[in-house]
């Protein structure tokens, strides 16, 4: 344990000195990221103000705040993408992780956690910018905030399980891509990305449960602007451990019979 | 052989020198195959279409029945062309890839059980794969490999300043790999996969793109390696000058199979059949070509290439008929014996 504690430590740190040699980049990067929420806060405002002020109670401040704080929460999501997976299997970068004595999914986990704090940091003054324009109604308490703090790492953890399940893939096919584009479509819907999931038909909600991609995205937001009772905060943090342990339950089996298939040619 | 057993609960240093015993092989290697299945089709639409209902595969035979042992601290040279089946032969040595057939055994562990105990004592370092963070000076990718292997931190900082000055760092750990030049980066990657003190190297062209002097730093790095830590080392190169520096012994592999194994001296032996003889004389106007054929003329001095068993022959007659002011016999360059080896076709070998 205190290897590992060690070994994240460490790779969190190589992490962060890694993006800290290019800050502008990175927050080039965040600011191109803030369009997606952006358009979408913009067309809900407008249809709420448009419908007398709100659509099934959401108010246009509302909409700010659940926009404002999806960029944190996209931020934190981001994970290696099957892409990635792609990429590496197909030019045999993978090879020096597979000789490590660990599994390759700790430097994974570690070296993206370490990109969050960063990525925290970064969008503490945009968010205080796109409050002055937006002026969202956001008013935590301690214990959502705390809640939030955890979810948006439980999110991290899901969709970085998720997304290397989908990422094995690549060791049978190195054309996984297609495959978590059909993810992305699901994830877009069922998640509360796109809209809040409170807006969406009543079927959309009962299939989401059976996902875990509101876990990723919906919880985590409406935990701090939602004002969600306890029981639906330990509800969804309950949810996200589930899906944790699925998560890790699906890569440790699905590993045994990747790493057989290995065979990067040249690597 | 030197056996030197420490007995550390009596406090004492039991020293057992025995120069016949033969230790248990590090390196075992029993009917290894790796064959891949690869699709393929003719060119063309209609053939791509085809391939959309029928898809047409070939065996291809990387690695074909291969068998070899490798005993403790021996550094072997592992030769063969591109495709031979070299580097697909460490792959399954090291863990990455898993055999379609055969056994092998290194340090007692399978590798291709892939247990975290046998790759805290081995390394694989490719001429071509890098490991270290390219943004960062060295220094603290090394940091993350302490951390990885567990290194103590004793330990980590002898090993590293011992590497640094062996290899001449100093002044390069705290640059951006990025801003070091190929050479520069190959030191830096080697010392990184030797941190935590491997007991087996396995080493995919590790001097691949390099100029002479990083080569011949690199090479001399690698010896004195092997020599203070006992290190079992395999070595693939192209460049016959590490294999000649380093390896007594080689294995030399080609379409996926063992064409010899032994000792360097011995594979020229048995590949090369001519022999080269210089001559030097005092007319240098003569022409020798009725003695063998002539490779070079540099002034009076001149080379002939001479079938081996006609060689005393020749050098007989040499020395008789003529005025002959010196005469050397020489095994051909290495790397024309290997340029003959691997030219031979399959069909051949089998």
């Amino acid at each position: 344990m205190r290897r590992y504690l060690d070994i994240y430590r460490t790779m969190m740190k190589v992490s962060i000195l890694e993006q800290l040699q290019y800050p502008v980049a990175n927050y080039f990067y965040m600011i191109g990221m803030i369009a997606e929420p952006i358009i979408y806060l913009v067309v809900w405002s407008t249809v709420a103000t448009q419908q007398g002020g709100s659509i099934n109670g959401l108010t246009p401040q509302y909409f700010a705040a659940y926009y404002i704080v999806w960029t944190l929460v996209r931020n934190m999501n981001i994970v290696f993408t099957p892409y990635g997976w792609e990429w590496r299997i197909r030019e045999g970068q993978f090879s020096m992780s597979l000789l490590k004595p660990m599994h390759p999914l700790h430097g994974d986990i570690a070296y993206f956690a370490g990109w969050k704090v960063v990525v925290i940091v970064l969008w503490l003054p945009l968010a205080l910018v796109l409050s002055v324009i937006f002026k969202p109604d956001l008013d935590p308490t301690i214990q959502e905030g705390i809640v939030f703090f955890v979810a948006i790492w439980g999110a991290y953890l899901i969709r970085t399980f998720t997304l290397t399940v989908l990422g094995l893939i690549s060791f049978w096919t190195t054309r996984v891509s297609a495959l978590f584009e059909l993810y992305f479509a699901a994830e877009l819907i069922l998640s509360g990305r796109l809209v809040p999931m409170s807006l969406m038909p009543d079927w959309v909600r009962k299939l989401a449960w059976f996902f875990p991609f509101q876990w990723t995205f919906g919880f985590p937001i409406e935990s701090l602007v939602g004002d969600l009772p306890v029981n639906q905060l330990l509800l969804g943090l309950g949810m996200q451990l589930l899906w944790i342990v699925i998560g890790i339950g699906s890569v440790s089996i699905l590993w045994r019979f990747a790493v057989r298939r290995y065979s990067a040619v040249g690597g | 052989m030197a056996i030197i057993t420490e007995n550390k609960d009596e406090s004492c240093i039991i020293m057992t020198l025995s120069w016949e015993v033969k230790l248990p092989p590090i390196i075992e290697v029993q009917s290894l195959s790796k064959h891949f299945q690869v699709p393929e089709r003719e060119k063309g639409l209609k053939a791509a279409v085809k391939s959309l209902l029928k898809r047409k595969y070939r065996i291809v035979k990387a690695v074909d029945e291969v068998s070899f042992s490798i005993q403790p601290d021996e550094v072997v040279g592992f030769l063969g062309p591109n495709g031979a089946g070299k580097t697909t032969t460490l792959k399954m040595l090291s863990g990455l890839l898993h055999p379609t057939r055969g056994t092998l055994k290194v340090l007692g562990f399978e590798p291709a059980k892939r247990q975290y105990d046998y790759f805290r004592q081995m390394t694989l370092v490719m001429g071509n794969r890098n490991q270290l963070s390219w943004d960062l000076p060295a220094l603290d990718s090394f940091e993350l490999q302490r951390a990885i292997y567990a290194i103590p931190d004793e330990k980590f900082k002898k090993t590293l300043n011992e590497f640094i000055e062996l290899l001449e760092l100093k002044d390069l750990v705290h640059k951006p790999i990025r801003n070091l030049s190929l050479g520069e980066r190959m030191k830096m990657e080697i010392v990184g996969a030797l941190l935590h003190s491997p007991k087996v190297l396995f080493l995919d062209e590790p001097t691949i793109g390099l100029d002479v002097t990083m080569q011949r730093r690199i090479r001399s790095f690698i010896s004195d390696y092997n020599q203070r830590y006992g290190a079992t080392v395999l070595l693939t190169s192209h460049y016959m000058a590490d294999v000649e520096a380093l390896c007594k012994r080689v294995i030399v592999i080609h379409h996926g199979r063992i064409l010899f194994d032994g000792e360097l001296s011995a594979l020229v032996d048995r590949f090369s059949a001519y022999k080269t003889v210089g001559i030097t004389l005092e007319d240098s106007s003569i022409d020798l070509s009725a003695y063998g054929e002539i490779m070079d003329r540099d002034g009076s001095r001149v080379t002939l290439r001479v079938p081996k068993s006609t060689t005393s022959e020749v050098t007989a007659r040499l020395l008789t008929d003529l005025q002959v002011d010196d005469l050397t016999v020489e095994d051909p360059p290495i790397e024309d014996v290997i340029e003959h080896v691997f030219s031979i076709p399959a069909e051949t070998e089998k």
